[in-house]
């Protein structure tokens, strides 16, 4: 008896050792990307210096004649992002409104699902949509768009976010206690006083939260952009011609036959470093926030 | 103002099932000319006609079970450790915050991680584990997040009733809380799987190659000499996968393909779509279920 208590006893031990390591293999995850990162990124700055790739306003690390600004890819990728959050911030908090203010508990749990396949269509899909549906419709009112432009790519990417926005602003209004509307409404609110000057700032920490996330996933998108909006740096602001994201460029050399060890695959690592470290920074951010909210009301 | 509100808020609301409709038909209409059984048969071609998804959705069968076998076991179990085994202290603090931050890495990211650790580092090549391995990781966050809120969701008296049995940790978790959280766990297990089986950047970032005629060797053949044969080597063979031949035909300009690439998107759209069906109409069933 006391033999198989101890058999238990170091059965269970071992289980819980099992399921840590488990958890610890996400921190491996971490620390593998940053390495990876980071061995490659330092070699390329061995070659490159730091002035160079934040300065310079050309990016042709392809080319004969090498220029390694980073600039025209950042260009590339605020434009495409801000053209998506234009889209997205309008429609996902105005449809988050809607189904946490206005719809009926039903309609809601119906339209909800529908709203999240949209985040379930793969990306690829939303690239040739880009491509080949909204490019060639927009042309018709705007004839100087070209084939490829951030225009389309950025609407489309727009789309995409929006269950992303609507989702998490509508989480942050439901968890708005109840007694704040009805004392507004007590006070002789109609429905839209109360959701855009009682709820809406109430929630501003989650919503907030959901719109930095958004900026997060914009930057991060890679087909849209790869398919979409063409695949030339340029240092620009115009909506209407071809640029290149910093994803996009990752996928531009992940095509060709780049041989390790190059200065060529090398870029792609610090590509990436900066895109990590963009991401991050806006990750903490909207962590830190939604924790803030959580904690306001729960 | 109110009543205008109303109705702006009804057309955000339905825009995005109008592109969603839009996207369909616009795909369905491209598509048609090619869905003929051909297409599902024939190795991709130089002319479009002929072209096929073949090698694509064989490989999207290896890759995702590849992807599964690693995936679902790490996250469910790393999942389990949060919710039921760890305490309340800075190791769990920082194993929390760092999750939340790889959900949140550009899936792109995952690709240099594959590239430099799997392909370079690990000798893989550009194989079905690389790939595999790769997706896995990148999914992991997203079962693990499911996994803490299916245990989330299970009452705490359940543990206690079995505690006060005198069952072990283990055996309350393994026979009281995963079998009652064991619907929305499948739920988040198949919502991962339909991100995963759409992704194409990190695979392309491993330089999975677009032009593959053949297919990863058989894990069982039979010859009339040897018998009955089980081989491994078909994990170390290169692939393609759906949503890299449909890049492939994309940006490719004869028009011929892109309507291959609008059947092949049919195939993928109908795949990820029956995958989300399923999983909303579980989570509606279990959510039925009520203590």
């Amino acid at each position: 008896m006391r033999r198989r208590k101890l058999v238990l006893k170091i059965k269970e031990m071992l289980i819980e050792r099992l399921l840590l390591l488990c958890s610890l293999l996400s921190v491996f995850t971490t620390v593998g990307i940053i390495l990876v990162l980071a061995s490659e990124t330092f070699a390329f700055f061995r070659e490159v210096s730091v002035f160079e790739f934040l300065t310079d306003t050309e990016w042709t690390p392809l080319f004969v004649k090498k220029h390694f600004g980073i600039m025209p890819l950042l260009a590339g990728t605020f434009l495409t992002t801000v053209i998506a959050l234009a889209v997205a911030i309008p429609v996902g908090l105005i449809s988050a409104i809607f189904l946490s203010e206005y719809s009926s508990l039903k309609l809601r749990n119906i339209i909800k699902p529908v709203i999240e396949i949209l985040a379930a269509v793969p990306t690829i899909v939303y690239g040739y949509f880009a491509l080949f549906f909204l490019t060639p419709f927009l042309k018709t009112f705007i004839p100087g768009l070209s084939g490829m432009n951030a225009l389309s790519s950025g609407i489309v990417m727009g789309i995409m976010i929006v269950p992303l926005v609507c989702s998490l602003s509508e989480d942050a209004m439901r968890a708005v206690p109840m007694g704040l509307r009805e004392g507004a409404y007590a006070l002789g609110s109609t429905r839209l006083q109360v959701a855009i000057k009682i709820v809406v700032p109430a929630a501003l920490s989650g919503i907030t939260a959901a719109f930095i996330l958004s900026i997060s996933r914009a930057i991060g998108e890679t087909m849209i952009v790869a398919i979409a909006a063409g695949q030339q740096p340029r240092l620009t602001l115009n909506p209407l011609v071809p640029v290149e994201t910093i994803t996009a460029f990752i996928v531009q050399v992940s095509l060709g036959d780049t041989p390790h060890g190059t200065i060529e695959y090398r870029t792609i690592f610090a590509c990436g470093m900066m895109l990590f470290v963009l991401t991050f920074i806006f990750n903490v951010i909207s962590f830190r926030l939604k924790k803030r909210f959580q904690e306001v009301y729960e | 103002m109110d009543a205008f509100f109303k109705g702006l808020g009804l057309f955000c609301t339905f825009i995005g099932l109008v592109v969603l409709c839009v996207l369909l038909v616009d795909i369905i209409i491209d598509s048609l000319p090619r869905l003929k059984k051909d297409f599902f048969l024939n190795f991709p071609s130089r002319k479009p006609e002929e072209a096929g998804i073949l090698s694509a959705w064989v490989g999207t069968i290896w890759i995702m079970v590849v992807t599964a076998i690693f995936a679902l076991p790490l996250g469910i179990g790393s999942g389990i450790y949060l919710e039921e085994y760890a305490g309340k202290n800075r190791l769990t603090n920082f194993l929390e915050l760092n999750i939340a931050n790889l959900a949140g890495v550009p899936s792109v990211i995952y690709g240099l991680l594959g590239l430099g650790l799997f392909v370079r580092y690990m000798h893989l090549g550009r194989s079905v584990l690389a790939g595999g391995l790769t997706l896995a990781l990148l999914i992991l966050p997203v079962i693990i997040l499911s996994t803490r809120e299916a245990l989330r969701a299970v009452p705490f008296s359940i543990r206690e009733g079995s505690f006060a049995l005198g069952a072990t940790k283990w055996q309350t978790v393994r026979h009281q809380v995963l079998p009652a959280a064991f619907g929305n766990i499948l739920t988040g297990i198949i919502l991962a799987m339909s991100r995963a089986i759409g992704e194409t950047a990190p695979l392309i970032t491993i330089g999975a190659l677009t032009y593959i005629a053949f297919l990863p060797q058989s894990p069982i053949s039979s010859s009339p000499f040897t018998g009955l044969e089980f081989s491994l080597r078909g994990f170390l063979d290169p692939f393609t996968v759906l949503p890299i031949q449909i890049f492939n035909w994309i940006s490719r300009p004869q028009k011929g393909f892109s309507s291959n690439a609008a059947a092949a998107i049919l195939v993928l759209l109908v795949l990820t779509l029956a995958m989300n069906a399923l999983a909303i109409i579980l989570r509606h069933r279990y959510q039925k279920k009520t203590w």
